[in-house]
């Protein structure tokens, strides 16, 4: 579905990515992680083109996603992002969030979008909601929100930046439980995040990066139990035992 | 002071007008409210070109800002008045030349107030808003400017009132707006100069003040739209090394 060919990114000096060759099947669930800063999201954000690449191709479905004349809103209509920080629109109502780009995209019509984004708030527990500001919903339910919103565009890809980054603990698992169910149905997922429990449990596969490579890719009890790379190992003793490092 | 309002109030509110030209208040009205609803386009085209990432357009505009900003409206105006002949070859006439003074003066402050509106939309908002596939410019009309125009309202209306107060200096190529017609008043009957103005300060102040007032009510009814920022803000961050469960 996916296919990262040769993929080069730099930030002025810095090289956020190198030389990254990848594949994402259609129905997989990866999970990706690293420390911070070794450009899990850059690449994610290359995915939707909400970073440029400076060499290299990524297709998606056989279609050049960073080529010039490619109709960017429409790529971008058919793959759901979510965000660390949520962002919710905050001058709209919880239902309104999910119901903005269908109508405005799509032409949908609006009872129609209304019923729809029900029906998605509903699957993320909140159609109590509907007609809350976002600044009412704890960061947990905003998240749930977040993802209604994005699943409204009938996505058949969903990108997930760290999105349980910037939760209280507690609500981390309310988040987890609807990615789960996404999961359960056979939808492809691109995951960033430090969530291993999440990454143990549903993952197909887990990449893990370093400095802008792309250092293991294996199956989650593979990367677990045996991990290959030094920083690989490195990583995973650091976020069991967060201080055992520190001399 | 009674008899002079009773002498003069018809010439005070309309000039000459219906005999000659419509003059006094109704003109500073007029001219105020045509300034305002044409330099807030203008204002709104500016401001969305100086944070566009397009060199070629956020360059030349930025340039425009500046100079503009760095001149007194008065010279604004005598270009207006004399430059802009000499190269349309005709003559514009005040309320004309008035009035693209005040566009081109107060859109230019008018993009300013935007820009700082658009950049006090946290940078999430166009994220998610592009994300979703929503082009340039529905992200921006949909997304950015609604929540940007809340806290742009108290420096327009501050712009606002400046501009009806601008006005006033249609006076100085001869425009019969209303401070205009008080010097009239002043040296026809010449011994009420203090009366004189403190109408005119008045009437000013009236038409400002009314501004205010309408802008507090606007705001109300956005701010009941939308809740405040500050109970928007996501839970802190937790450390993001969280051990496994």
């Amino acid at each position: 579905m996916i296919q990262f060919n040769d993929v080069n990114k730099w930030y002025d000096d810095y090289h956020a990515l190198v030389d990254i060759t990848e594949t994402i099947s259609k129905g997989e669930v990866v999970v990706v992680c690293g420390p911070s800063g070794s450009g899990k999201s850059t690449l994610i954000r290359t995915i939707n083109r909400l970073e440029a690449i400076e060499s290299g191709t990524i297709t998606l479905d056989g279609q050049d996603i960073h080529r010039r004349d490619i109709d960017l809103n429409r790529l971008r209509s058919g793959i759901g992002f979510v965000f660390q920080q949520f962002n919710l629109f905050p001058h709209l109502t919880v239902l309104q969030n999910c119901t903005l780009a269908p109508v405005a995209l799509r032409g949908t019509r609006p009872a129609q979008a209304r019923e729809r984004a029900l029906a998605l708030l509903d699957r993320v527990g909140l159609a109590h909601k509907a007609q809350a500001w976002p600044s009412e919903l704890s960061g947990g339910q905003q998240q749930r929100v977040a993802i209604a919103r994005a699943l409204a565009m009938e996505p058949p890809l969903m990108l997930f930046d760290e999105p349980t980054s910037a939760l209280d603990p507690e609500m981390v698992g309310e988040v987890l439980l609807v990615m789960r169910d996404l999961v359960r149905d056979g939808m492809t997922l691109v995951v960033v995040t430090h969530e291993m429990g999440f990454a143990r449990d549903v993952a197909h596969r887990v990449l893990f990066m370093d400095q802008g490579r792309i250092l293991e890719r294996a199956e989650p009890h593979e990367f677990f139990n045996r991990p290959q790379h030094p920083r690989a190992r490195q990583f995973l003793s650091d976020i069991r035992t967060p201080f055992a490092q520190v001399s | 002071m009674i008899e002079l309002i009773h002498t003069y109030w018809l010439y005070f509110l309309v000039g000459q007008f219906p005999d000659g030209p419509l003059g006094g208040l109704a003109l500073t009205v007029l001219l105020a409210a045509l300034a305002l609803a044409l330099a807030l386009p203008v204002g709104l085209v500016l401001g969305l070109a100086r944070v566009s990432a397009l060199r070629a357009i956020r360059w030349p505009v930025s340039a425009l800002v500046h100079v503009v900003r760095g001149i007194p409206l008065l010279m604004v105006i005598f270009w207006a008045y004399f430059f802009l002949p000499s190269v349309t070859g005709h003559k514009t006439e005040q309320f004309s030349t008035m009035l693209i003074a005040l566009v081109v003066f107060d859109g230019v402050y008018l993009a300013e107030i935007v820009r700082a509106g658009i950049r006090g939309v946290p940078r999430g908002q166009f994220e998610a808003a592009r994300a979703l596939g929503l082009g340039y410019g529905r992200a921006m009309r949909r997304v950015v400017l609604p929540q940007a125009l809340r806290s742009m309202l108290p420096s327009l209306v501050n712009q606002f009132v400046a501009t009806i107060k601008e006005t006033s200096l249609g006076y100085i190529i001869g425009l019969t707006e209303v401070s205009f017609i008080a010097a009239q008043i002043n040296t026809q009957v010449f011994t009420h100069a203090t009366q004189v103005y403190l109408l005119l300060g008045l009437t000013y102040f009236i038409l400002c003040f009314g501004l205010s007032r309408l802008a507090v009510l606007a705001e109300r009814r956005l701010g009941r739209r939308v809740p405040p920022r500050s109970v928007r803000s996501p839970g802190s961050p937790t450390p993001t090394a969280t051990p496994t469960a």
